[in-house]
């Protein structure tokens, strides 16, 4: 399966009618990456996945897959496999006969269904479910019945879209853990619709966040993390969510230097895209974890602690920092009383600054 | 107001209640005891057990009644329903003009059987229809008066028929297709699945519900035959499409033998029932459809 | 196409495959088919009589005219008088206007009080309702024919009225009963609670409510009432002879030499007002179908 895995998209534009709703998008997809599209519902992933699976024609641009231009071809000439959110399996057939319908109308000789059907049923542990019907199914079952569906197409690239959103917390991150697995085992190049960005995080090589039918980034989890390149990608990936300090960049002769009612952060070695102009409105954007709640530092900000969220794991502070609302994570047994005074440091390497109108990291 | 309410819903249910009562149970009863009395022209309250019903079996018209009805049903349900089936499929595939075309197939639906009878009747006339039509074009050879034929005037009802109830198995089809669930659809696309497989051994399995509506909307309308064979043949030639209903209505009205008559109806009704009560039973059977 | 005329891009060019093709021609093939008749009535009946027996059913008429209308309409012979089928348009507006207003009423009530109120026995009403719907109509007429001879309101227009709403009675409760189901108990229940009784919260809150199953109920009755023949038939009396009932007494009685293009134009005219009923109403109709259908 070597070179058949990797994706092209060149200039890809979709209308509907008169509307346009991508416009030239390019994305190169390696082989045996796995890539997630990540999104909320509207912002066009999902007409992204059905353009490379060919179930949605596309006005123009070209489509390759594993090095063929793939752009005219049925989706079943594509070396695709789907996997879809509501399973989509074939009611009134066994577990068997869904997976096996297609290699049967493509003639594939007995032997290899028989071999194919089983090594899937293996994998993915439904091996003593062959011969019930789908509604004798849990959804965890139906799930894997609909991935091992994708499995014996033995295709090059596996297309996601949002598998897991019907089922419950609880299954889904088993799932998400088993999908994981199987990425690792079978070396497909995998490209994964969802919304949640715990799943994003999670399975990804690289995340493609979208919004409005645009790539708003695309980098590995820990650069769509760390720094995210736009304060839609901020707010979007991390739970509890990012931080915002309203303010000025104001350039003095110690350099650039973050002013606001409430704080004021030197910034010397803040990595700057361009030069900032002077007194120019940004945002500060910090994690919740990454506020350093530190007791002696003379650059040490005063906060007042309003309430706290313990969440098993750890706990959230909700603390005002002058008349901002600063959100900080800090250990669970931390012991906290509304109106108790913290000591803080943002620290500069931590921080992301982002344009006030735009939205774009500085 | 509690009483009051109660007082309001029974005066309410009041017409209900007593159509319920006089006009079908009432109604009923009645036609079944007369079947067992010896009236002719008027009700007479000599009771004389089943000797209406051995007459009848003996009738030679109730027997050619009875065999036309069973001809016709099995092909018009048949034939309706795939008929119907085929065009929803077809419509389903995102072809232009699906509205011209739906209405196209549906509009027979609308008319009144005497108007469908008249129709079809003019059609199929020996001497002006399509026979003519085939001898004008050349075709000196051509035959087509099934309608003047004993053996084979049944058919030409079950065409006109067909035309009349298509339409309505269409629609009732495409509402049913149109509930398989969309992404069965791109499944099929991406397993490279043949569109006329997808559909008989997927789509129609799944669409059982539509089937038995369609199926127990048309036998209803099986036994219901009366108006398109009044206007297509009136029974003729001779008697050889005479159906169930028009021997009631026949024996009821003009021929004065109500004992005769009610005896068929009743007839009909046992039949009716004892086929329809099973296909409802096993269409409340089906499982509602849950999402798969 | 040769395998260098285009490099794949954007929209596949569409091809009409032989499927495709085929799809379309059977289609057509269909349409035809069930246009013809109409066609063929309306050809038929504007020509004369000596251009009928001399050319085919499918062709054009040469010197199209409506002569055969005008007599139809005004002097065609139903028996021994010869009216015209304008008797029996009018005859047939005197029967549907009146049945489907009444019929209709019932029914809504009928199917209020079922859904809502569900008192004792509802279930039980509901189910003979429905199971009458089913059993052919050859069933009650005669007990009806002497119950309404003895009322004397057998042969008259109160009688059809009657008629046309004990046989409506099922499918207009059917449609009303599950309209209303399908409504949130919440309206229901909050106006209860602010002290409105049966009759208010039908008038006030339900009927208003009901607008999209009213268009479609009076469809259905405008639909079957106008095209009944058999309860026009036996119930009607002859002055009051629906337009179904003179028409086939104009085709079915002729004595002599048929005049076939004025057959065309009185089934063409019989025809008129639920073809446009239909054409008028386009998805009501087919939500009509879809709400009759669903029984139970």
């Amino acid at each position: 399966m070597d070179g058949q895995g990797n994706v092209s998209l060149r200039g890809v534009a979709v209308a509907y009618g008169p509307i346009r709703v991508f416009d030239r998008l390019d994305l190169e997809v390696a082989q045996s990456e796995f890539l997630v599209l990540l999104g909320p519902s509207g912002c066009g992933k999902s007409t992204l996945l059905n353009a490379i699976a060919g179930l949605t024609e596309i006005d123009d641009g070209e489509i390759w897959i594993g090095g063929r231009n793939v752009t005219w071809h049925e989706p079943k000439d594509r070396g695709i496999a789907m996997v879809f959110q509501s399973y989509a399996l074939y009611p009134r057939m066994n577990v068997r006969g869904n997976l096996s319908f297609g290699l049967k109308v493509a003639r594939t000789p007995r032997a290899e269904i028989e071999r194919r059907v089983r090594t899937a049923a293996e994998m993915l542990q439904i091996a003593d479910l062959l011969d019930r019907r789908p509604a004798a199914l849990s959804g965890g079952q139906r799930q894997r019945v609909a991935i091992g569906r994708a499995l014996v197409r033995d295709a090059g690239v596996f297309l996601f879209d949002e598998p897991l959103s019907n089922l419950d917390a609880q299954l889904r991150s088993e799932l998400r853990v088993e999908i994981k697995r199987l990425h690792q085992r079978l070396g497909a190049t995998m490209i994964y619709v969802t919304h949640d960005q715990i799943e994003a995080l999670t399975l990804a090589d690289r995340i493609a966040v979208m919004k409005d039918r645009t790539f708003q980034q695309i980098g590995t989890p820990q650069e769509i993390y760390l720094r995210p390149a736009n304060r839609f990608v901020a707010t979007f990936v991390g739970s509890p969510a990012m931080n915002f300090v309203p303010g000025r960049i104001e350039c003095g002769s110690d350099g650039p230097v973050f002013q606001s009612p409430s704080l004021r952060l030197k910034l010397p070695n803040y990595p700057f895209v361009q030069e900032p102009a002077n007194a120019s409105p940004v945002e500060l954007g910090i994690r919740p974890e990454h506020v350093i709640v530190a007791s002696d530092a003379d650059d040490a900000q005063e906060v007042s602690v309003e309430m706290s969220e313990p969440m098993g794991s750890d706990l959230l502070a909700w603390t005002r920092l002058g008349d901002l609302p600063l959100s900080i994570r800090l250990p669970a047994e931390t012991r906290l009383t509304p109106g108790d005074r913290l000591r803080i440091l943002l620290p500069e390497h931590r921080s992301n600054l982002f344009d006030a109108t735009s939205g774009a990291r500085l | 107001m509690r009483i009051g309410s109660r007082l309001s819903t029974h005066l309410a249910l009041a017409p209900a209640l007593l159509i319920a009562l006089v006009a079908y149970c009432g109604a009923m009863g009645w036609t079944i005891w007369i079947s067992f009395t010896n009236s002719r022209m008027l009700p007479s309250s000599v009771f004389v057990g089943l000797r209406q019903y051995t007459s009848l079996m003996a009738n030679e018209r109730w027997q050619v009644s009875v065999q036309n009805i069973a001809i016709f049903g099995a092909l018009f349900i048949a034939m309706a329903l795939v008929l119907g089936f085929v065009l929803a499929a077809l419509i389903d595939q995102r072809v232009r003009a699906e509205g011209l075309l739906r209405s196209v197939f549906l509009y027979p639906f609308s008319m009144s059987f005497i108007v469908t009878g008249l129709a079809w009747r003019w059609l199929l006339d020996p001497t002006f229809g399509i026979e003519k039509l085939g001898h004008d074009l050349g075709l000196t050879w051509f035959r087509f008066d099934w309608l003047v034929r004993p053996e084979r005037v049944i058919y030409t009802l079950v065409f006109a028929a067909v035309w009349h109830a298509s339409g309505l198995v269409m629609a009732i089809m495409l509402a049913g297709l149109r509930g398989v669930d969309p992404e069965i659809w791109k499944a099929v696309r991406v397993d490279g699945i043949p569109p006329w497989r997808a559909y008989l051994f997927i789509v129609v399995p799944l669409m059982r519900g539509s089937f038995a509506t369609a199926i127990i909307l048309l036998a209803v309308s099986v036994a219901r035959l009366y108006d398109l064979s009044v206007a297509m043949t009136n029974g003729g030639p001779g008697i050889a499409s005479e159906v169930p209903a028009k021997f009631v209505m026949d024996h009821l009205f003009e021929r004065g033998n109500v004992g005769l008559a009610t005896a068929a109806a009743t007839t009909m009704l046992i039949t009716v029932a004892a086929v329809l009560a099973p296909l409802m039973y096993w269409q409340r059977r089906q499982p509602a459809r849950r999402p798969v | 196409m040769s395998a260098t005329s285009r490099e794949p891009r954007g929209r596949r060019p569409t091809r009409l495959t032989p499927a495709r093709l085929g799809l379309y021609a059977f289609l057509i093939i269909c349409a035809l088919f069930f246009l013809t008749p109409l066609y063929v009535m309306i050809v038929t009946s504007l020509k004369d009589m000596p251009e009928i027996r001399q050319a085919h059913i499918l062709g054009l008429p040469t010197a199209p005219s409506l002569a055969a209308w005008s007599k139809a309409w005004f002097a065609a012979c139903t028996g021994l008088t010869c009216n015209g089928i304008r008797v029996g348009f009018i005859n047939s507006l005197r029967i549907m206007i009146p049945s489907v207003i009444v019929s209709i009423t019932v029914g809504a009530i009928t199917g209020y009080a079922l859904s809502f109120w569900r008192p004792r026995g509802a279930v039980l009403l509901f189910g003979v309702l429905i199971a009458v719907a089913f059993i052919p109509y050859q069933v009650f007429i005669y007990p009806l024919v002497r119950i309404f001879s003895y009322l004397g309101i057998n042969n008259s227009i109160p009688g059809i009225v009657t008629i046309h709403t004990i046989f409506g009675l099922p499918t207009m409760t059917l449609i009303f009963r599950n309209h209303f189901a399908a409504l949130p108990e919440e309206l229901f229940k909050a106006a209860r609670v602010d002290g409105a009784g049966f009759w208010r919260i039908f008038g006030i809150i339900m009927l208003p409510m009901a607008l999209p199953i009213i268009v479609v109920a009076v469809i259905l009755q405008v639909t079957g009432i106008w095209n009944d023949f058999i309860f026009g038939l036996v119930f009607a009396g002859r002055e009051n002879l629906p337009m179904t009932v003179q028409l086939n007494n104009i085709v079915n009685s002729t004595q002599g030499e048929r005049e076939y293009n004025v057959e065309m134009a009185a089934t063409l005219l019989t025809a008129i007002v639920p073809l446009v009923v239909y054409f008028v109403s386009g998805r009501w109709f087919v939500r009509g179908i879809a709400a009759g259908a669903v029984k139970g």
